[in-house]
């Protein structure tokens, strides 16, 4: 295993969550759950990060946030879906306002659905994310090297 | 100058180089596990800020300034050669001077990126700077007059530590140490956790492999750091050296528990009360020793 799924810093974006999937994020990364345990930490800050997780449906006003949330972000990557909303748009998908859910918006890697999403099924999807950071950390030194 | 000295900062900051990322990683480390069981948790494995050196080192680079990753190589060599004069004996005042002029280069890199986060760091680094400057220039003047001599070297030849008659100096440098340390209630310019108003602070704009030789900069400077802590301790007896390293693991224990027990304070606070702690601590040291 390489350095890459080691230590996985993570950045949060409430889309346009109720905030239950947010107190859930959060609820992970307090002592009860403790993701610090394997070198998760919360950076706030998209160049420090490696994992974004999404709350909330996409609609046209924070569609340009994603983005650049998501653009400022270095290769290796993931983009984590964290509750019904951010899958699929979730009880909110037919409103006028609502495109969808945050793959309408930016390339998503993994899902974890739930109303509000566990804290034990956003650590499940964070370690799934691990697998495919991995594997894009592969193909960037592969890049990197093809380009040296 | 003599070659000697040449010779002995070379290889000093060579050594200095190869060990003090070491022994800073372990010592971050370990502060992270305390930190941890001290808020209830287990915390991450002893080795977690070497891997994520390691990751930073592996991501793609980008840099929103040409001249950033410049500043950043210059302060981490900066404050390898503090280390180097300070270990092999060298002269106190130049390693004082020597580690400011990496954070000086530190500040300037965190202005060439422009961005309003990063000047923000900028701006609180320059007045972390202009707190503690004062206190640390006194504790080496302490220094001198006890040791009778700027070399750090001198230290062994004397027949009593310099704690005895320069414990107001030393209690002077813990107040200081914490802002060094860029712990709370004095981490205003760039936090370690992500709930500041200034998004990263000085680092904001670093990512990837400039971001991991900032964070190996600071694991050097906490080595640095903790020496002169344990300088205090040392004289000709050879178990003194045991005595300044157990000095230096219990501070550092007591610095991590003040970093977990205080909030925050407003920068106006920590530049009073750094410069008072300089003037009674510092300054009252220095005229005992002057006068008395």
């Amino acid at each position: 295993m390489g350095f890459a799924s080691k230590s996985p810093w993570v950045i949060h974006y409430d889309a346009s969550s109720c905030n239950g999937c947010d107190i859930e994020v959060l609820a992970a990364l307090c002592p009860g759950y403790d993701v610090e345990r394997f070198g998760i930490i919360n950076t706030g800050n998209p160049k420090h990060a490696d994992i974004f997780l999404v709350t909330g449906s996409v609609n046209e006003q924070n569609k340009p946030v994603l983005q650049e949330i998501y653009s400022q972000m270095l290769e290796p990557k993931v983009v984590v879906a964290c509750g019904c909303c951010a899958c699929t748009g979730g009880v909110f998908h037919d409103c006028y306002n609502v495109l969808g859910g945050v793959d309408k918006a930016i390339p998503v890697d993994v899902y974890a659905p739930g109303c509000a999403v566990r804290p034990e099924a956003i650590i499940d999807a964070v370690v799934e994310g691990l697998g495919v950071l991995e594997q894009k950390s592969e193909a960037l030194k592969e890049q990197q090297k093809r380009g040296a | 100058m003599d070659m000697n000295f040449f010779l002995s900062t070379i290889i000093g900051t060579l050594c200095f180089a190869v060990l003090a990322p070491i022994v800073g990683c372990l010592l971050s480390g370990a502060d992270r596990i305390i930190s941890a069981r001290m808020q209830g948790r287990v915390g991450p494995k002893l080795l977690q800020p070497y891997w994520d050196v390691r990751k930073l080192l592996g991501k793609d680079k980008i840099a929103v300034s040409g001249s950033e990753d410049t500043y950043i190589n210059l302060a981490l060599f900066f404050s390898l050669l503090a280390g180097g004069i300070f270990f092999s004996g060298g002269n106190f005042l130049l390693v004082v001077f020597v580690i400011t002029l990496s954070s000086l280069f530190f500040i300037v890199a965190a202005y060439s990126t422009r961005s309003p986060y990063a000047e923000v760091g900028a701006a609180r680094e320059t007045l972390q700077v202009m707190s503690y400057e004062p206190m640390i220039l006194l504790m080496t003047v302490a220094f001198y007059q006890v040791v009778g001599t700027f070399d750090v070297g001198g230290v062994m030849l004397m027949n009593h530590p310099v704690i005895c008659t320069a414990w107001a100096a030393f209690l002077g440098l813990l107040f200081v140490l914490t802002i060094k340390l860029r712990k709370s209630p004095f981490d205003i310019s760039s936090s370690h956790h992500a709930h500041q108003e200034i998004v990263k602070g000085t680092t904001t704009e670093m990512s990837g492999p400039t971001l991991a030789k900032v964070e190996i900069m600071h694991w050097v400077e906490n080595v640095l750091f903790m020496g002169w802590v344990g300088v205090f301790f040392v004289y000709a007896n050879p178990i003194s050296i045991a005595v300044a390293l157990i000095a230096v693991v219990l501070i550092y224990f007591f610095e991590i528990w003040i970093d977990n027990n205080f909030a925050r304070v407003k920068w106006q606070a920590m530049l009073k009360w750094a410069w008072i702690a300089a003037l009674i601590a510092g300054g009252l040291n220095v005229a005992f020793l002057a006068f008395m």
